[in-house]
């Protein structure tokens, strides 16, 4: 359990290597934001059929950090009606989650430096995945708070959506993380990865639902496209953000990449073996790195090619289908992977081993259980819809 | 080590505390809240109680304040109230007794001596923390046996919360509604 640079007490140098993860991280996550603001518009270019940015460096490889340069140089304003300390203080409650639940991420293999064992990883909490929730109830703070101390129409309606979404999405989205915990029976992301390795990814282990449900939920999570309703600029100009200039936008910027490379991370890790992978005999500490970097990069990708393809939901839609689809079948997913669970150790149907038998046994009362919960909860959904239709109709065709 | 983290979770409770007390503005005082809140989470860590510290935030900081900033944005509290006027007669003092009566509650105990009138017996479901097991297994372990009937009660009773309020919400079905436009609905 734990980092093994701690196991033997702590001395200058264990604090130095510290310190020095600390700014790796830190490096690794402004680079990769850079970078991947590049990628973003280079992929998104190539597939809209147009080049992109393309002046600053080769192929446009420095246009994000000239970018960056611009807007730390520009006037930092603040509207007459805005909330000063809480105007300032916000951009910095969404930066600094954003930077601090990478931490927990697993990017490779133990490595010694200076005679001291180390994980490539920042932290390796007890807790570790409640980490990352706790970080993201933390965000909605930054959302929540621009929008209100702006004192301006906008953000105000853009951060009450921002984080009405925030906060249904993170039902969904932790009930599909305790799915993965409950697979692995520990919390610690190193343990989670560990036990995937080196083909017995969570992704089929669990099913593909659960990774399902993470990837749309943590889509939301994050507002990338096709959730991005809180930046819906035919609706509410820029959302949340609309007032912010300078520096403090950057940082909003920012969060919202680091984000998404933070989750991005974090599907890997809890749902296709992290850093696991083929093992090579030259270099053996190299190539995990570089399998995780591979699967951060697909992932990352992934989240263009969506932003690309798919058209923004209406709000109603994206509650319903938070709330009457993904936590209802997510929750349904948990138990069914506890049950299945319970069932091993307990050796279910006759008190003796049967392994396929008793699987089958438990997936047939789930699917019975399944088909009653789905049924009750389609009719009721039904129903709801109904009375809306007749209170619109008899509110003469104005939806309440 | 200790002291060092306990002196600056301390710091930052107390000045939290201090904000939510003398904010004129509801918002600012729950953002003090937040600042008390993490100083205790920080405060758990430093004790071994990971979980405990974590659920701190994700619930409290993360749920409950939350809450609370909507409710105030929402219904329109959020300017500075006007503190000349005592809204319930006698409440100042009726505060000032109660305040001090729970700060000697809080004292005297310690002042005879008798610490574990205050923390409770020293271990009923043994140490937080122990060896390679961590503190996040003990807790579910006496969750999950020892304490499974009051931790079902107390869902069953979340339930009915959630229940009372979705029916108090809930638009009557056939009320008549002539006149109303969906402009006047709350």
């Amino acid at each position: 359990m734990g980092d093994p640079l701690y196991a033997h007490g702590i001395d200058l140098a264990v604090v130095l290597i510290t310190i020095l993860k600390v700014i790796l991280t830190f490096l690794f996550l402004l680079l990769g934001v850079l970078l991947y603001i590049w990628w973003e518009r280079k992929f998104i270019s190539d597939l809209q059929n147009r080049i992109g940015p393309d002046r600053a460096g080769p192929h446009g490889i420095l246009q994000s950090l000239a970018d960056g340069i611009k807007v730390f140089f520009k006037e930092d304003l603040a509207p007459t009606e805005a909330d000063r300390r809480v105007y300032r203080l916000a951009p910095y409650l969404a930066a600094v989650p954003a930077f601090s639940a990478f931490a927990i991420i697993p990017i490779g293999d133990k490595i010694s430096i200076a005679g001291h064992q180390t994980y490539l990883q920042l932290a390796d909490p007890p807790i570790g995945i409640l980490f990352l929730l706790a970080m993201s109830s933390i965000a909605v703070y930054g959302v929540f708070l621009a929008g209100w101390s702006s004192g301006s129409k906008y953000p105000l309606l853009g951060s009450v959506r921002a984080s009405a979404q925030m906060i249904s999405y993170e039902a969904a989205m932790s009930l599909a993380v305790a799915t993965a915990v409950l697979a692995t029976g520990s919390l610690s992301t190193r343990a989670i990865f560990v036990h995937q390795s080196v083909w017995n990814w969570n992704l089929w282990q669990l099913g593909v639902v659960p990774f399902g449900i993470y990837m749309v939920a943590a889509t939301a999570e994050v507002n990338r496209p096709p959730f991005d309703l809180v930046e819906a600029e035919q609706e509410l100009v820029g959302g949340y953000m609309t007032e912010y200039a300078g520096v403090r936008f950057a940082l909003y910027y920012l969060a919202e990449f680091m984000n998404t490379i933070t989750v991005s991370a974090v599907a890997v890790t809890l749902f296709l073996g992290g850093p696991s992978g083929p093992h090579i005999n030259f270099l053996p500490a190299l190539w995990p790195v570089v399998w995780f970097f591979l699967k951060l990069f697909a992932f990352v990708s992934f989240y263009v090619w969506l932003r690309a393809t798919l058209p923004r939901l209406r709000y109603d839609q994206l509650m319903d289908l938070g709330w009457k689809r993904l936590i209802p079948l997510a929750l349904y997913w948990l138990l069914l992977i506890a049950a299945l669970r319970v069932g091993d150790d307990a050796h279910w149907p006759w008190g003796v081993n049967h392994g396929a038998l008793n699987a089958i046994t438990v997936v047939a009362a789930a699917a019975g259980a399944g088909v009653v919960f789905f049924g009750g909860l389609g009719a009721a959904i039904r129903v709801g819809a109904k009375r809306v239709e007749e209170e619109t109709a008899r509110a003469g065709g104005v939806r309440a | 080590m200790d002291w060092v983290v306990f002196v600056i979770s301390a710091i930052a409770v107390l000045a939290g505390a201090l904000g939510v007390v003398t904010s004129r503005n509801p918002v600012h005082a729950a953002l003090s809240l937040v600042l008390t809140l993490f100083g205790i989470a920080v405060m758990f860590v430093e004790q071994q109680a990971n979980f405990l510290a974590v659920v701190q935030v994700i619930v409290y900081a993360g749920a409950i304040v939350v809450l609370f900033l909507f409710v105030i944005m929402l219904l329109g509290v959020d300017q500075a109230e006007d503190l000349e006027v005592e809204p319930l007669v006698g409440q100042r003092p009726a505060a000032v007794g109660v305040g001090v009566a729970g700060l000697a509650a809080l004292l005297l105990p310690i002042a005879f001596g008798k610490w574990q009138w205050l923390s409770g017996q020293a271990s009923v479901a043994g140490p937080a923390h122990s060896g390679t097991e961590p503190n996040v297994n003990r807790l579910a372990n006496a969750l999950f046996t020892r304490y499974l009937l009051p931790f079902e009660a107390t869902s069953v009773l979340l339930v009915i919360a959630v229940i009372g309020a979705v029916v108090l919400a809930r638009r009557p079905l056939h009320t008549e509604r002539q006149g109303l436009t969906a402009r006047e609905e709350p």
